[in-house]
């Protein structure tokens, strides 16, 4: 099995609980109908298993599959810029299926962003190296398609099912104890 | 014969292939640049789709280390168009089609029972030398960390 050749850091978009035994990392990609069945999956784990989790996502997207997958990506990322990265991620999972600029730019909109630097981080030069970055180290830790995800570093066997996330989250969770 | 592949420092066999339904590609036309040849068993099957989708992706990777990718399958030059287009894939794909297989075994890389390529990567570098190959299970997508290690261990052999 794969494992994570980029530790999680600081430059991480991270939510969940700070020093949880479990670090849950997902390579993903917004307009991948996987990672959108995913989606619900690790929102369910995370209040779930409240104490035990910090989940860190990665951008992984398959531009030529997927031609929204970049330009959603970087508007994540520039929501982040104002400390809304989480909620702009739901957002654009949760309309996985319109995604394009107009549907981005007014998601900004909704969650009352400033449109003016929301505007200028989308197109930054700084954030497209970000997502870029996030792509290789996802390809040199063996991501061969979306959703992947690490545990503590490890690739796990996710099968499209809530149980194999909780599974493999469980039992490092209870190793810790 | 069955279930080798060519290995690290094996002479790449040369091929002469279609790439697309009028242009045809041979291995020694690439001398001068590291090739990533990519065997696997069928356009349009889900494990190759991704791996080819993933392959699209990471070129810009691949070309830093001076290497293109190349697909190759035993589907046919019409196949491969349709999938390539269908994909937007931007790396030629080799219809291993006529005689069917024929640089598949070559390489090591045919299965013989199921009539198709196995799934198998080969980095081959500028003088046609192979410098790393890796056998997957059909089942299971390779991804690219592999090639990636192997074009950075040349780069650094050559200093």
């Amino acid at each position: 099995m794969s494992t994570l050749k980029t530790p999680v850091s600081g430059s991480d978009r991270q939510t969940g609980y700070r020093g949880a035994p479990v670090t849950l990392v997902e390579y993903g990609d917004y307009q991948c109908s996987h990672c959108g069945i995913a989606h619900p999956f690790i929102k369910r784990l995370l209040a779930e298993k409240e104490k035990d989790i910090l989940f860190v996502f990665r951008n992984f997207p398959l531009q030529e599959a997927h031609p929204a997958a970049y330009i959603a990506a970087l508007a994540a990322e520039a929501a982040g810029q104002q400390g809304k990265f989480w909620l702009m991620h739901d957002i654009i999972f949760e309309h996985q299926d319109h995604l394009d600029g107009n549907s981005l730019l007014s998601f900004a909109e909704a969650l009352d962003l400033d449109m003016h630097q929301f505007a200028q981080d989308w197109k930054s030069e700084a954030l497209q190296q970000k997502v870029e970055a996030d792509f290789e180290s996802g390809i040199r830790s063996g991501v061969n398609g979306t959703p992947t995800f690490f545990v503590n570093g490890e690739k796990i066997a996710y099968d499209e099912t809530y149980e194999s996330l909780l599974h493999a989250v469980e039992r490092v969770a209870q190793a810790h104890r | 014969m069955a279930g080798s592949i060519l290995e690290k420092g094996a002479t790449a066999p040369d091929f002469d292939l279609h790439c697309t339904p009028d242009q045809r590609l041979k291995l020694h036309d690439l001398k001068g640049k590291r090739v990533i040849l990519a065997f696997y068993p069928a356009d349009w099957s889900p494990v190759c789709s991704d791996q080819m989708a993933v392959y699209n992706e990471a070129r810009k990777l691949f070309q830093q280390h001076n290497a293109e990718v190349i697909g190759i399958s035993v589907d046919s030059k019409w196949c491969h168009l349709a999938f390539e287009q269908d994909r937007h894939l931007h790396f030629p794909l080799l219809a291993d089609f006529e005689p069917k297989g024929e640089v598949s075994r070559l390489y090591g890389a045919y299965n013989e029972e199921e009539g198709q390529s196995k799934r198998a990567l080969f980095v081959i570098d500028e003088q046609g030398v192979i410098q790393w190959s890796y056998l997957s299970p059909d089942g299971i997508n390779p991804g690219a960390d592999g090639i990636l290690e192997a074009l950075e261990t040349m780069d650094n052999g050559k200093h």
